[in-house]
């Protein structure tokens, strides 16, 4: 039995496909939608928790990957360093999940975990290292 | 009735000046006028804090035994080239300065992440700068070579000079094109994915005094934590650019070169800065005080984000080609709400000036005129475009 948490990543065309439906159907897996989004760039972002028998786990995962759908399992944990983070707000615009965000009291950008699906957008957009990713 | 700077530097004096930041005056004027604000506010501070690639320092290592003579030879500082084209011990360095082995773009996007604005950081928080010197040795200056770690605290000079800060409006950034781009203004997202920007909006010094009637050269700033100076107007320095009714520009204008002792900085106000696929650059945290001396500058520091409109411009082709083309104006206040609307597309906003920062320098700045510790001071020489005529329209 496997139960893992992955983050799923479609091209734009695949965006309206009945995907995850196959994935029950045909390998008789159980999902949990933990998150969905569709990025700015109209790619599809799905955080999902997959359970099933090994071998029907193997076969769901070769399946979504021949679809061009991108896997990365939710084993890295990102963190926002705030000794370093100056608040400048650039890490902002390229979160597709808005997990980080502006307090438009204090003005400091804040760093929500549970919304982060770990795509590392922010790690290149960050200029002063600040979004750091652990494993 | 008006006020002189040296009324205000009395009251400041005997800890009587009333001061307010650049976000507190708006409230103070909308709620009770200019004539009432003017009798009431001595000085406005405002604040600034962004990545200021004009950047540099230059220092003065101190006398070595033997002689040295770095002028023309070769000078690295933890590896970044520093210019060596001065006297015998005196080198600058540039915030955007690169090891020589930086990969740089060759592995797109590069991530320069140590360049000369590092090297500035490092050198403020006092940690020990690894030195590297080539010369050619004379007969006065006999030594060709040096390798050591130099610390602030022993160099004999260390000045912060940027020759273009505190640019008095910026761009909005976005990308038009299908794949990701790498700009000074961030990462931009294909397709209008995203909208960066970099200015403090009502913070912002020179937004401030949009006419320059205060500011000017030899005004004392706060300048990377400490005291400092504007020494001349900026590289790029435009005034006549399009204006709104209450004279803030709409596109990039107004710009100073700046001075300070750098031994004086902290590194909370120097920021080495990484920008992906472009390059290395320093932040600069920087406060200008505003004497409220009449009428028209209390109503020239109450301007709020509403007012200020700032050229939303595609990095992907106009910027680059030089086109010119704006695909829209938007006031800060839009963009400083997280979002920014183009053809009815929610489009998400960032900033690469920090505001809290901004708001933080203001306020700290405040705190040394209140405590007597800063005076203000009556421009030398005026910056070009303060003498164009005003009319206020409120
Ligand atoms: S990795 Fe960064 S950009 Fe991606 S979701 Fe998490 S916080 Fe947002
Ligand atoms: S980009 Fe970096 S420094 Fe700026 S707010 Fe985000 S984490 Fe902080």
């Amino acid at each position: 039995m496997i139960n893992k948490k992955i983050v799923l990543k479609f091209p734009p065309s695949l965006v309206d496909q009945p995907i995850i439906c196959k994935l029950v159907k045909d390998f008789d897996l159980e999902f949990n939608i933990l998150k969905a989004y569709v990025t700015p760039d109209e790619e599809g972002l799905l955080v999902i928790e997959l359970k099933g028998k090994d071998k029907n786990y193997n076969e769901g995962i070769e399946y979504l990957k021949s679809k061009g759908i991108i896997i990365q399992t939710l084993k890295q944990r990102i963190m926002k360093n705030d000794e370093k983070c100056v608040h400048c707000g650039v890490c902002i615009s390229v979160c597709p999940t808005k997990a980080l965000l502006m307090d438009i009291d204090t003005m400091k950008v804040e760093f929500i975990e549970d919304d982060c699906i770990a795509c590392e957008h922010c790690i290149l957009a960050c200029p002063v290292g600040a979004m750091e990713a652990t494993f | 009735m008006g006020k002189t700077i040296q009324e205000i530097n009395e009251k400041i004096k005997s800890g009587k000046a009333v001061v307010v930041t650049a976000e507190e005056m708006i409230e103070i004027v909308r709620k009770k006028g200019e004539s009432r604000a003017v009798k009431e506010v001595d000085v406005v501070t405002t604040g600034t804090f962004g990545p200021m690639c004009s950047s540099g320092a230059y220092f003065n290592i101190g006398p070595r035994k033997p002689t040295i003579k770095i002028g023309g030879g070769k000078c690295y500082l933890n590896d970044v080239p520093a210019y060596a084209g001065y006297a015998a011990l005196d080198v600058l360095i540039g915030a955007t300065a690169l090891p020589e082995d930086d990969p740089k773009n060759k592995y797109y996007p590069g991530r320069f992440r140590y360049g000369g604005g590092h090297v500035i950081e490092d050198l403020v928080a006092g940690k020990d700068v690894h030195l590297k010197v080539e010369a050619y040795g004379t007969d006065c200056y006999p030594g060709k070579e040096l390798d050591e770690f130099i610390n602030i605290k022993n160099l004999r000079n260390a000045i912060l000079y940027n020759p273009r800060n505190s640019y008095q409006n910026y761009n909005v950034a976005v990308n038009l094109s299908d794949k990701v781009i790498y700009t000074y203004l961030g990462v931009l997202r294909p397709r209008m994915g995203n909208a960066n920007y970099s200015s403090a909006g009502q913070l912002s010094p020179l937004l401030n005094d949009p006419f320059y009637k205060t500011i000017g050269i030899g005004t004392r700033i706060f300048l990377g934590g400490g005291v400092g100076y504007i020494s001349w107007y900026g590289t790029q320095h435009n005034p006549d650019v399009e204006r709104t009714e209450r004279g803030v520009p709409k596109r990039p204008a107004g710009t100073i070169a700046v001075i300070g002792d750098l031994k004086q900085m902290s590194p909370e106000y120097l920021k080495g800065a990484s920008i992906t696929g472009y390059g290395a650059s320093l932040y600069v945290g920087m406060g200008i005080p505003i004497p409220i001396l009449d009428e028209e500058m209390a109503f020239y520091t109450s301007v709020s984000d509403v007012d200020i409109y700032a050229p939303v411009v595609d990095y992907s082709r106009a910027y680059p080609q030089g086109t010119g083309e704006i695909i829209k104006e938007v006031t800060y206040k839009e963009l400083r709400s997280g979002e920014i609307k183009i053809c009815g597309k929610g489009i998400p906003t960032g900033s690469l000036a920090s505001y809290y920062m901004a708001r933080k320098i203001a306020n700290e700045l405040k705190k040394w005129i209140e405590e007597g510790k800063f005076l203000l001071t009556e421009p030398v020489e005026r910056l070009p475009g303060w003498e164009k005529e005003v009319k206020i329209i409120r």
